[in-house]
């Protein structure tokens, strides 16, 4: 396998199981721009850990997904006091704050950034995407992302079934900062070397485009639209700038034509064969194709 | 007179601009009391900064109180100002104004950015009707804005490359106040920043447009029942806009004499920062935020140094999200998803 190639792989790995992180919260209705945040968090986390305290790789990378969870466990009560654009709004503002702290903080290299010696192959990074896919699958057919996608299409409805709507958010979130924070464990242990300027608001806006743009209705959305915008950049190599220009256009064009994401429900319904079952037509009829 | 009544009043006197006024001025004076001369510097050139940052806070807070919508493209406007104007004026294309040319291209790069705010209303509003329910909804003209600042940087990037560049601003003169020294073009633009915003909240508050904008900001439904045409009331918004981030890269670009495709980051985000701080939806909260961001920015590079910034501005806006989400001056209405 040539390095051009493993060093794309690895790159996917790392994005799929980061937009995961960032769906998993979206699936519930709430958006994350501060994901470059958590990611960080993992990275450096794991770093220090591995590098600084001499941790094995195979404990530092755990400990920091757990600490990552924590923070997004902890970040996610204020954050859930707010809504809509306000949401938006401090989830950008938590990103900020953590790669601002990052770049002051000498304790973790400041702006110099954190060397990681331990390096961890391929293979582990394949087995980790595949296994947070197959996770973020079974969460979102178990009854817990049943609620999720209640939540995420009517949330006053969904109270009003009587469930415990601020716990699943508050689930929701914490796992999503946990994954968001593998990734950047991983990260860190695959590149051998972090800084804070890579985890800019320029990578939280690009997974979360991933993340919308592939469709937050079923878990098969982050998988789609993290292949599609991290391959289709390495195919159109030969344009420059000017690929970016058709990202762009392709995400406007996106919004406008088929807003709701490339995968949707319908669609994996339609798709799945299983023409005998009930149609979910009565539930979705508001939702378009 | 009850006490509820008592307080509602208190509450909406806590959101005029006199208030407004009034505490940014107390603050600033308490500051310089603190410091004196050294410090009354740091004020006047982080006032100054403020006045860009509080024209690009309005325009973000009109797109957001009208028409609940973070504008992404905002930044990317006032740097299309900026670089339009330096390419125009490197190229040589704006020759006939002789010694005022820079003038005649900072006017092309502010109607460079209107027309672009405009294209940027055809894709994220006009075209768009399509509805799918979820509460990740609010977010799609928002990421329509994100994929026009992708389209927008790079062309930036492709036709005029992505060096720095030095807008050179012919006339210099200074003006000493008390001891301090201030620059005519930087107070200039201060005054030209006032006059736009000024001109804004006249617009917003006795004009039959700026009734229409406030019936949408309110309810689009029932602004169209009672006989508005929300399609031609809205581009009137990223006209505005477009002006309002045009101007400040215009002002920026004289200020600084920098222009660069990546100009408007750093501005924008202290520009959102600065509508929070203020209350998202309010234009004087935008005013006065803009103003403090300012102060706050050059301050904290004074006493902590230049990294201690984003860490400063974003941790205050953090605090200010998680305990008190209207800002200074906003109303608890805004951010609930309308259109």
């Amino acid at each position: 396998m040539s390095g051009y190639f493993s060093g794309i792989l690895a790159i996917l790995c790392i994005n799929l199981i980061f937009a995961y992180g960032i769906f998993i919260p979206a699936a519930a209705g709430q958006i994350n721009l501060g994901g470059a945040g958590f990611q960080a968090i993992g990275a450096y986390g794991a770093g220090w850990l591995s590098s600084v305290a001499l941790m094995p790789v195979w404990l530092a990378i755990p400990a920091a997904t757990v600490i990552a969870g924590l923070i997004g466990f902890l970040i996610s009560f204020p954050v859930l006091r707010t809504r809509g654009v306000y949401m938006v709004l401090a989830t950008f503002a938590f990103g900020e704050v953590v790669a601002g702290f990052l770049l002051r903080t000498d304790f973790f290299g400041g702006a110099i950034g954190l060397v990681v010696p331990a390096h961890i192959e391929l293979p582990v990074l394949v087995c980790s995407a595949l296994g947070v896919t197959v996770l973020a699958f079974y969460l979102i057919a178990t009854r817990v992302g049943l609620v999720m996608r209640a939540i995420n299409d009517d949330e006053a409805a969904t109270v009003l079934m009587g469930v415990n709507v601020r716990a699943v958010q508050v689930l929701a979130f914490t796992i999503g900062g946990a994954f968001a924070g593998f990734s950047g464990a991983l990260y860190a242990h695959n590149f051998s070397f972090v800084e804070a300027q890579y985890f800019n608001s320029f990578l939280s806006i690009y997974v979360l485009l991933f993340v919308l743009i592939g469709g937050v209705q079923t878990a098969w959305g982050p998988l789609v639209g993290t292949l599609f915008f991290t391959l289709l950049p390495e195919f159109m190599r030969v344009g420059g700038s000017w690929r970016y220009v058709v990202f762009g256009a392709a995400i406007v064009l996106m919004m406008m034509l088929r807003p709701q994401g490339i995968v949707t429900r319908s669609m994996i319904d339609r798709l799945s064969l299983r023409r005998w079952a009930p149609r979910r037509s009565a539930a979705g009829a508001g939702h378009g194709r | 007179m009850t006490a509820a009544s008592i307080l509602s009043r208190s509450r909406t006197a806590l959101q005029t601009p006199a208030f407004a006024g009034t505490l940014v001025a107390a603050v600033l004076v308490a500051v310089v009391a603190l410091g004196g001369h050294v410090m009354a510097k740091q004020i006047v050139s982080g006032l100054l900064l403020g006045s860009i940052y509080m024209t690009v806070a309005v325009a973000f807070t009109l797109t957001i109180g009208v028409l609940n919508f973070l504008n992404f493209t905002i930044p990317t406007l006032f740097m299309l100002t900026g670089m339009v104007a330096w390419g125009l004026l490197s190229g040589g294309y704006v020759k006939f104004a002789g010694g005022f040319s820079w003038l005649a291209a900072l006017a092309a790069g502010v109607a460079v950015a209107v027309v672009a705010s405009l294209i940027v209303e055809r894709f994220t509003f006009r075209y768009l009707k399509m509805k799918h329910g979820d509460a990740t909804e609010h977010a799609i003209p928002l990421v329509s804005s994100l994929g026009f600042l992708l389209i927008f940087e790079h062309l930036v990037l492709i036709t005029l490359g992505s060096e720095a560049q030095r807008f050179a601003v012919p006339f210099k003169a200074d003006v000493h106040v008390a001891g301090l020294i201030l620059g005519v073009p930087q107070l200039a633009s201060c005054a030209l920043a006032v006059a736009v915003v000024a001109f804004l909240s006249f617009v917003l508050k006795s004009t039959r447009t700026g009734r229409a904008l406030r019936t949408i900001a309110e309810n689009p439904d029932t602004a169209t029942l009672l006989g508005v045409e929300v399609d031609k009331v809205v581009p009137i918004v990223f006209i505005l806009t477009g002006l309002l981030a045009g101007v400040a890269g215009a002002l920026f670009t004289i200020n600084y004499g920098d222009v660069s495709p990546f100009m408007g980051n750093n501005v924008g985000s202290k520009a959102i920062a600065a509508m929070v701080l203020g209350g998202v939806g309010s234009i004087w909260g935008a005013i006065a935020g803009g103003l403090l961001i300012g102060v706050i920015e050059t301050l904290s590079i004074y006493l902590f140094g230049g990294d201690s910034v984003q860490m400063v501005v974003w941790g205050l806006l953090l605090a200010i999200i998680i305990v008190r989400p209207r800002g200074l001056f906003g109303t608890a209405a805004i951010g609930r998803g309308k259109m």
